[in-house]
């Protein structure tokens, strides 16, 4: 059959073919437009500067000059490796994630159950209200608040001592990090936690009864395993946050409370060592890969 | 024409000497821009200035005076530490920027990055009012070549409680007493690396340390453990002034190195505090305007540096931040806007004074002897992260 033989409806005014029928020619060219903006963002903003970042990390700079030098080399991964330093640094930043999304995980767990199972509709969202108004602030104002409350003369010392106990003196120790941190991050495990916990049906709870299971059996074998994938969720953003963040040991942290973040920012912004800081930032994204996968196992991302 | 700019070069250098005499004498490696010759007059402003500056270095007011008598519109950009100042400054400023307030941690990073380039004193009429030091100290000027124009400095002091010393402690050794465990600050900064130097090259004459800005490896590798073996006294390395000034007010240190921009607040506020400089002497900064290489207004960049070194703008900015200024008649200002503040802030200091404080430049590879084995920034960079942990 000839070209001619295809009878295009009649072009109202111009000659221009109308768009409808064109894609109705060409069926894939409509999801194709719709994605390829997303699609190109994404390709380049996200994966194209952790490219980068993966080059940059083999290269380093010229100590004299600080320009960087493209000759290909790992001294920077050994340097990392073998520096006693950066491991012990890599190590507090692992441990203190860990340790927070645990705290986290236990704090929000009672807490997201009585919003989900317990509480009435009208405190349900007072609770949600009082979950999400921290987030309302600044992170700066709510970290400095937590100055005034560890330091010396601060709020916890008065109150320790005026009720006859010695004074903590947890200000600007890793101490005060960890409370810090599982302040900051709680709400972003109580909501997941929340929205897995109020999809558990109330029907198995019922069964289990049913089966002669007490409460807390029936927390323990059919709403903690329903929930956890909420949990998981939730440890995703807990765990993820700490690890890359460098704000919080700065105001907060003493003297030996360096994050791998504050590594990163003392060779881009003092050094000038993009390289180097390109290597480190590798870490934190590796340990989040290795997270991820096993968060991906336990089912996470359908409680996202 | 490179005759010409030799001969330029030789006649700076011979008036740069007269002026300090506390060069060394030796030829330093020279800058890219060393050959960029200066203008011999400034022409008409351009009616624009973009500065990069600490805060507040462009208060309303003064920059507002100046731009109603230049017609030159100031924008600043103020940047938070030296190093974003070296990072804005980049490729020559890039064309946006003209000017940049840098202390002398910064200065040679931008003179050997070639990001700015040489200045002409004699378009700088209040140059010759300058305390002899800043007129060519050796974190601005290369060989003779002048890359900017002083502006303020200050020292670094020690900050105490009287509380808990009733007496000015002489030495810097409270800081490194293991008696002041969890009472002690200092600033979180690779250049801090040079505070120890100096005290060992008081407390450890065997090791030979004359300029704590040139270490050897042995020298350094002293310094580091010094600080190393700090690190279990200090309650905080503090990175923002007003951090330090909270640390104090709240009682949770009793000493540490300071500027006396926090002694004047701490002051202000009654807090128990008061500052001094130990027998070693002290480390100091010294700012400097330098002109970007790539300045799209230099015309007007010249009658800012022009205007501000000036004893009256000179008098308000130091008081405005408890800093001093490097023009001499700036004294007499000084002391009709508040009385005794020349002497406060050594602005009446003789010669001899700029022997106790040893100014921040840049720690390079080449060392003043013309050896290259002194260690680098890049390096301190690195120990200071092994040193705070």
């Amino acid at each position: 059959m000839s070209v001619e033989t295809v009878r295009w409806p009649r072009p109202k005014g111009g000659g221009a073919v109308p768009f409808s029928a064109f894609f109705w020619r060409y069926p894939w060219l409509r999801p194709l437009l719709l994605l390829t903006p997303p699609l190109v963002w994404f390709v380049v903003i996200y994966l194209a500067s952790l490219a980068t970042l993966l080059i940059t990390a083999f290269w380093t700079i010229d100590p004299f000059t600080t320009q960087i030098v493209q000759a290909w080399n790992t001294l920077n991964f050994e340097r990392i490796l073998e520096g006693e330093a950066y491991r012990a640094i890599i190590t507090r930043t692992f441990l203190m994630a860990a340790l927070v999304t645990v705290t986290d995980a236990l704090l929000a767990f009672p807490f997201a159950y009585y919003m989900a199972r317990v509480a009435s509709r009208r405190s349900q969202t007072l609770l949600f209200a009082a979950v999400l108004l921290p987030l309302w602030a600044s992170y700066l104002a709510r970290v400095y608040a937590w100055i005034l409350i560890l330091n010396h003369n601060g709020l916890l010392n008065w109150s320790l001592t005026s009720v006859g106990l010695p004074a903590a003196d947890i200000g600007y120790t890793n101490t005060a990090m960890w409370v810090v941190f599982s302040y900051i991050w709680l709400p972003f495990m109580i909501i997941p936690v929340y929205a897995a916990l109020e999809r558990v049906p109330e029907s198995l709870l019922e069964a289990a009864s049913d089966l002669g299971a007490r409460r807390w059996r029936a927390v323990r074998d059919v709403v903690l395993p329903l929930a956890l994938p909420g949990v998981v969720a939730g440890s995703i953003f807990t765990f993820s946050l700490t690890l890359g963040d460098y704000i919080t040991p700065i105001l907060v942290g003493g003297a030996g409370s360096s994050f791998i973040g504050n590594v990163i920012y003392s060779n881009v912004g003092i050094a000038n060592n993009i390289p180097f800081a390109a290597a480190l930032a590798i870490v934190p994204v590796a340990i989040m890969a290795v997270y991820l996968l096993i968060a991906q196992r336990l089912g996470a991302f359908e409680a996202l | 024409m490179k005759f010409r700019a030799l001969a330029a070069l030789a006649l700076l250098a011979v008036a740069a000497c007269g002026g300090t005499g506390g060069n060394t004498g030796s030829t330093q490696q020279q800058p890219p821009t060393a050959n960029i010759k200066p203008p011999d007059a400034i022409g008409a402003g351009e009616g624009q200035l973009n500065l990069i500056a600490w805060e507040g270095y462009v208060d309303k007011s003064w920059a507002d005076a100046f731009t109603k008598q230049s017609g030159c519109k100031v924008s600043a950009k103020y940047a938070g530490s030296s190093d974003e100042m070296v990072t804005l400054m980049k490729d020559g400023g890039g064309s946006q920027y003209d000017m940049v307030s840098a202390s002398g941690d910064a200065d040679l990073r931008l003179i050997y990055g070639g990001d700015v380039k040489p200045m002409n004193t004699k378009l700088i009429p209040d140059w010759n009012n300058f305390q002899d030091y800043f007129k060519a100290p050796p974190y601005n000027t290369i060989n003779g070549i002048h890359y900017g124009i002083s502006l303020q400095w200050g020292p670094n002091t020690l900050l105490y409680n009287t509380k808990k010393f009733p007496n000015a402690p002489t030495s810097w050794s409270v800081i490194y007493d293991s008696a002041n465990k969890g009472l002690i600050t200092v600033p979180d900064n690779p250049i801090q690396i040079a505070d120890a130097a100096l005290y060992l090259s008081k407390t450890k004459p065997d090791l030979k340390i004359t300029d704590p800005y040139e270490l050897k490896q042995k020298q350094f590798d002293a310094a580091v453990q010094l600080l190393k073996d700090q690190r279990p006294l200090i309650k905080k390395y503090w990175a923002l002034a007003s951090d330090e000034i909270t640390l104090f007010q709240n009682g949770d240190v009793m000493v540490g190195a300071a500027w006396p921009y926090q002694t004047i607040q701490l002051k202000a506020a009654k807090a128990p505090v008061d500052d001094t400089i130990p027998t070693e002497g002290a480390t100091g900064w010294g700012d400097t305007w330098m002109l970007a290489t790539k300045a799209p207004h230099p015309n007007c960049a010249y009658l800012w540096t022009a205007y501000v070194s000036t004893a009256k703008v000179q008098a308000l900015q130091a008081l405005f931040f408890g800093e001093t200024p490097v023009n001499t008649q700036a004294c007499a200002q000084m002391e009709a806007l508040q009385a005794g503040s020349c002497r406060q802030y050594h602005a009446d200091a003789p010669g001899s004074y700029f022997d106790t404080i040893k100014f921040w430049k840049t720690p390079r590879a080449e060392c003043g002897d013309g050896s290259t084995n002194c260690i680098p920034y890049d390096q301190w960079v690195a120990a200071w992260t092994t040193i705070k942990g």
